[in-house]
């Protein structure tokens, strides 16, 4: 319980050090506040660094999706269309589509993790455009986004895909999913920030976009479906998405599906990136 | 750093609740601009839940504040581009290196890039990081972790710093380093308050102090003053056998005044004004047959400091539920 009366005796060998110390401590002119591109592009970077030092997480969102190709591809695509080879035609769309989608969960699930560190704290008080560090994550994720699509694409291409609009139609295809994933991953980074773990998110985000895409055109044509279910597919938005991607890349883009998935994810983003900002802020 | 307000922190009557546990209940600070001000407290006192409120963290539910004249609700914004804040929690990203850390926030602070690497590599090298500079911060020591902290708070350097316990925890030589830190950071301009655990740090850094405790001031002035209101200094003693201990405290009552009963069983500690009187003091005890495990004349520590403003020790009880709101909190 003794409290130590020690004194800090200056050694010559830290006199070096001090004079180190002293230089880098000077006060320095305050530069122009960050405009609110270079601080998102900052955030940005930062998602690109925890890629780099980690890059096992990408495992989890690209096997999943390529054993969606090959389980459905060879398990039901004879069953479903015939041959397996149509129904990679068919699928692979769709399937870029859910491996996209699926990504945007785990945007949410990582600002969850992120609220849980010190970080946070300096961030939030930091001199910046407030939606900055939620935009930038975001765009960063957004290249997590291309490779996952880019996973699929290329293993379709592996099992035989030919796309008849080749590669400017894949493109523009990913493109345009991305751009919606982009819209979607604000759902979940408002989840991100409403939960308490984890956990939750994942348990949360997975219950609402599995059966939103089990309950559309992408693995089977709604065509067969009961009246009421068909009703249900014909509206969802992964439905139109999916088609848009699929018109894209066999090269017969329906305008009025791309239209309706870009307005679905500028709804998205203008009603829920406010509220993802408002709550991050909020603390 | 010339300004033409004189206060760097003035805040009157801030309360904040969590819940039905009152964190803070009232408090009210006035900070000059290029002093340390301490913040003294046990866990749950309130202090980080204070700080958090400076820092635009946290909406206080009662009161005002400024700082260097701007009001941390309505002009959180001006107050942001003044302040900087080294959390509880290291403030740090730990999956990324520590240089990493550092241009990323000379970025986010407005340097260009070429500006941020080269303001890291010297605040890197000042501090004692560069051969750690590209591990990850996941992996780094305590004591590194809270320089690279510090480090990130004066990328740019701010007007106004809070530092929240930023060497609790830490070894005695990272705390030496640490405290070098911080009087060099004042010497060049930089107001700071310091929230801490330690008299002992409060006593080497501080210009002013104010005691804090459930929520409210208890005390405030400066170290000296503060000090003199619990006696200059204690004998602390520990005895060899914790059963000697109800003794010992009848012969040590018989040289000094107000023995107080340590929170280790085998200690005990009493307000002594000199070297003379505690000589004569443990003399007593030997006199007595009463084997001594170790004694020191020291300062005054925070329990005794405590024990003169309120009647009762700081406590570190994690039944209290400030204590554990306070943690949730941070």
């Amino acid at each position: 319980m003794s409290v130590n009366p020690t004194t800090t005796p200056r050694s010559a060998t830290t006199a070096a050090a001090d004079i180190a110390l002293r230089k880098a401590l000077a006060s320095t002119p305050r530069p122009p506040r960050a405009s609110a591109f270079a601080a998102s592009l900052a955030f940005a970077w930062r998602g690109m660094l925890k890629v780099k030092h980690v890059p096992e997480q990408l495992l989890d969102v690209t096997i999943t999706p390529v054993m969606f190709v090959l389980m459905f591809t060879y398990l039901f695509g004879g069953a479903i269309a015939g041959s397996t080879g149509e129904y990679l035609e068919y699928i692979l769309p769709g399937i870029l589509v859910m491996s996209v989608l699926f990504t945007t969960v785990y945007s949410g699930i990582a600002l969850n993790t992120d609220l849980t560190k010190g970080v946070v704290d300096r961030i939030r008080t930091l001199p910046i455009w407030k939606p900055a560090p939620l935009v930038g994550s975001l765009l960063g994720d957004s290249v997590r986004y291309v490779l996952a699509g880019t996973v699929i694409i290329v293993l379709g291409v592996a099992l035989g895909y030919r796309p008849d609009a080749g590669i400017g139609g894949v493109v523009a295809a990913l493109g345009l999913v991305v751009i919606f994933a982009f819209g979607l991953s604000w759902v979940f980074t408002t989840l991100g920030l409403l939960l308490r773990s984890p956990n939750a998110v994942m348990n949360a985000g997975f219950m609402g976009i599995f059966p939103l895409t089990f309950l559309s055109n992408v693995f089977v044509d709604p065509e067969t479906l009961p009246s009421g279910l068909k009703a249900f597919v014909d509206v969802n938005p992964i439905s139109i998405l999916a088609s848009a991607s699929r018109g894209l890349m066999e090269g017969n883009p329906d305008a009025t599906d791309i239209v309706v998935v870009l307005a679905v994810a500028a709804v998205l983003t203008a009603v829920f990136a406010p509220i993802t900002t408002w709550l991050y802020r909020r603390g | 750093m010339a300004t033409s307000t004189p206060l760097a922190i003035e805040a009157t009557g801030l309360v904040k609740s969590f819940g039905d546990t009152k964190a803070v209940d009232g408090v009210d600070l006035a900070v000059r601009s290029g002093s340390v001000y301490g913040v003294l407290g046990p866990n749950g006192a309130g202090k980080t839940t204070t700080i958090r409120m400076l820092a635009t963290l946290l909406r206080p539910d009662a009161g005002s504040a400024q700082v260097f004249g701007h009001d941390i609700v309505k002009d959180a914004d001006a107050v942001r581009g003044l302040v900087s804040l080294t959390g509880q929690l290291a403030s740090v990203d730990e999956d990324l290196t520590g240089r990493e850390n550092l241009v990323l926030l000379g970025l986010l602070l407005g340097l260009r890039r070429a500006q941020a690497k080269e303001r890291a590599g010297e605040l890197l090298e000042a501090f004692g990081l560069a051969d750690a500079s590209s591990r990850l911060v996941k992996n780094y020591s305590g004591g590194m972790r809270r320089r690279l902290d510090i480090a990130a708070s004066i990328v740019v350097t701010p007007q106004l710093m809070f530092l929240d316990e930023p060497t609790t925890g830490l070894d005695p030589r990272s705390r030496n380093q640490v405290w070098d830190i911080i009087r060099t950071l004042v010497a060049e301009g930089t107001t700071i308050l310091l929230c801490t655990q330690y008299l002992d740090e409060a006593d080497r850094l501080a210009d002013g102090i104010a005691v804090i405790d459930h929520g409210k001031v208890i005390a405030e002035g400066t170290p000296a003053q503060l000090k003199a209101s619990v006696g200059s200094g204690a004998l602390h003693v520990r005895l060899l056998d914790p059963e000697d201990r109800s003794e010992a405290e009848q012969v040590l009552a018989g040289a000094l005044d107000a023995v107080h009963l340590e929170a280790d069983p085998a200690a005990l500690s009493a307000p002594c004004p000199d070297a003379d009187r505690a000589a004569e003091a443990v003399a007593a005890l030997a006199r007595a047959g009463i084997a001594i495990a170790d004694f020191s004349l020291g300062q005054p520590s925070l329990d005794e400091v405590f024990l003169a403003l309120t009647g009762h020790p700081a406590q570190d009880d994690p039944a209290d539920p400030s204590a554990l709101t306070e943690a949730e909190v941070a």
